[in-house]
């Protein structure tokens, strides 16, 4: 098995007294896509945000390549080829289309994504290039914020929640682009409440209760009942 | 009607116009000393130096969403590094305005580490204290005067030029030299590279974070060029006045309240804002400032009024209404040139 590209080990998640990840184990390998699913507050946008050092982690808790990032500030994790997209989008309403993304170039790293890269996977926001970030639909909002997280060349790109609040083909549509994205040696987070989509991309799945992972497995062989026991937590 | 009838620009022809216009009106200030009178002259200079101030306070609360109410403490240094580099350093005035820019620069280090700690409101005391701290050990310094302060000597004044009609001209200069500098530095900054991580910080802090984006460091560089360029203008406030003290060098009034004054009726966070502002406050101020205590109150309700109905300032609702912009930073859809109609 080759070395993991992320190791959590024990990762503790607080908000002031409350404390939302309780010992999470969690690894994902190169080019491995990775499901986590959950009910809300089951801490899996916690995780996300622990992970891209948006949450400040205990020492040893978050390891990247072999380097503890735990302590890393956002940026300085970003910069270590980390990109997430964010649950919301979190788009720059201030900013067009094309100045989003060139946002996401500011890191500086080489690799196969760019401008063109991005307009050749979602062409229409070639056609919307100078318009208002905000004035786009949803659908097209999301796409411009996984661009934006692509422009990055992340080595490990965590999408949180993108199909939250759009239609149902919208999704489809967004689903069927990601093999595109991935590949090329990416690995990548997919975390998602809606289960089916979930695992339709994924190779291995993490199911998070309350906190704590309550299921691990491949993602083609985990049964629907064990799925439901450890999202919902009944027997 | 056609979407290929349309185009995505930049410019404009409001755009265009305004920079013909903006250069002919530059030209006419340039030769200002030849045509206007000494009054004007100098009320002139106190305008660009207040649009300076206004500028730069935008630049900070505005895009770096450092709201300071202790812009005093760098006008107040600048001015007081003036007199202490002319008057115990020997330098000339006008390497000794460039040196005081790099002594606010070093002092604001320091401070930025400091008051970085506080968020919002506490940022905003915080900075007050500082200017505070500023005014309370100039005071104490009695070689510049202490409390009291004191006057520029005139060998030092005579050495900026012979008569007194070419010093009056040389400040004017100056100080319509620092806006022009002040406002197309901020410009050309917001069409960088780095402008643009500024303006994705302000509208969403945690997105620009997670993008890669070093938030502070974004900051202190804003805060620390701020400074510099601010106590540059302090120093030529004060080569203005000839005359120094404490109390008149860190007024919280002169050097803040009014700029925020200007930049909130302007238009905070545009670049056209503090202009306009800095154009009505003067006219508000040389209207009314005969009425004593009546025209403060009376720029306390245009300031309220403003607050409610224009939120945004004037510019804001310019820009909401007719769709214009003077400095292009956004893009616009155009309509393409019509065949024939």
């Amino acid at each position: 098995m080759p070395e993991p590209t992320l190791k959590i080990h024990g990762l503790n998640a607080h908000y002031g007294d409350f404390q939302a990840l309780y010992g999470v184990d969690m690894q994902v390998s190169q080019g491995e896509v990775l499901a986590i699913i959950g009910a809300n507050g089951a801490g899996k946008t916690t995780l996300m945000r622990s992970i891209t050092g948006l949450l400040s982690n205990g020492r040893g808790q978050v390891e990247y390549r072999g380097e503890d990032i735990s302590g890393l500030r956002a940026d300085q994790v970003a910069t270590r080829g980390l990109a997430m997209v964010p649950e919301g989008r979190q788009l720059f309403p201030s900013l067009s289309v094309r100045e989003n993304l060139m946002i996401g170039a500011q890191v500086g790293r080489k690799g196969p994504w760019n401008l063109k890269a991005v307009y050749d996977l979602f062409p229409i926001l070639e056609q919307r290039k100078d318009q208002a970030s905000t004035s786009l639909s949803g659908g097209q909002q999301q796409m411009v914020a996984i661009g934006r997280a692509l422009m990055a060349n992340p080595d490990l790109i965590l999408f949180d929640e993108i199909s939250l609040g759009l239609a149902p083909i919208i999704i489809k549509d967004i689903y069927d682009a990601l093999p595109g994205i991935i590949g090329e040696g990416m690995s990548a987070i997919i975390v998602e409440q809606d289960i089916s989509k979930a695992l339709s991309v994924s190779s291995r799945v993490y199911c998070l209760q309350e906190g704590r992972v309550s299921l691990e497995g491949d993602a083609n062989t985990v049964s629907r009942d064990d799925i439901s026991r450890a999202y919902f937590g009944i027997e | 009607m056609n979407i290929q009838d349309y185009t995505v620009t930049r410019t404009s022809n409001a755009i265009r116009v305004a920079a013909i216009l903006g250069f002919i009106v530059l030209v006419a200030l340039i030769a200002a000393p030849y045509w206007a009178g000494r009054a004007d002259l100098r009320l002139m200079g106190e305008l660009f130096l207040y649009l300076a101030l206004a500028s730069l306070w935008n630049l900070m609360a505005g895009y770096a969403g450092l709201v300071s109410v202790g812009q005093q403490a760098f006008v107040g240094f600048g001015g007081y590094m003036l007199f202490a580099l002319t008057m115990f350093a020997g330098l000339h005035p006008i390497p000794a305005i460039g040196t005081a820019g790099l002594l606010g620069a070093l002092i604001s280090v320091p401070v930025a580490f400091l008051i970085f700690r506080l968020r919002g409101a506490y940022f905003a005391i915080g900075t007050w204290v500082i200017a505070e701290v500023f005014r309370l050990s100039f005071a104490q310094i009695s070689s510049l005067g202490g409390g009291s302060g004191s006057s520029l000597p005139i060998a030092i004044v005579k050495s900026l030029a012979g008569s007194r009609g070419a010093r009056e001209s040389l400040s004017y200069w100056l100080a319509l030299g620092a806006a022009v500098l002040v406002v197309t530095s901020v410009y050309v900054f917001l069409r960088s590279r780095k402008g643009l991580a500024l303006t994705a910080i302000r509208d969403n802090e945690l997105a620009a974070g997670s993008l890669g984006i070093d938030i502070w460091r974004t900051k202190f560089v804003v805060y620390v060029v701020t400074s510099a360029l601010t106590a540059m203008i302090g120093a030529l406030i004060f080569l203005q006045k000839l005359r120094i003290s404490p109390d008149a060098a860190f007024s919280v009034n002169d050097w803040t309240a009014f700029v925020i004054f200007i930049v909130v009726i302007g238009g905070i966070g545009t670049i056209e804002g503090p202009i306009i502002g800095t154009l009505v406050f003067f006219a508000l101020r040389e209207t009314l400032a005969d009425l004593g205590t009546i025209y403060l109150l009376v720029l306390g309700v245009v300031a309220i009024v403003v607050m409610l109905k224009f939120p945004k300032g004037v510019w804001g609702f310019i820009r909401q209404r007719f769709d214009l912009q003077i400095f292009p930073l956004a893009y616009r859809v155009a309509r393409r040139d019509n065949k024939g109609a």
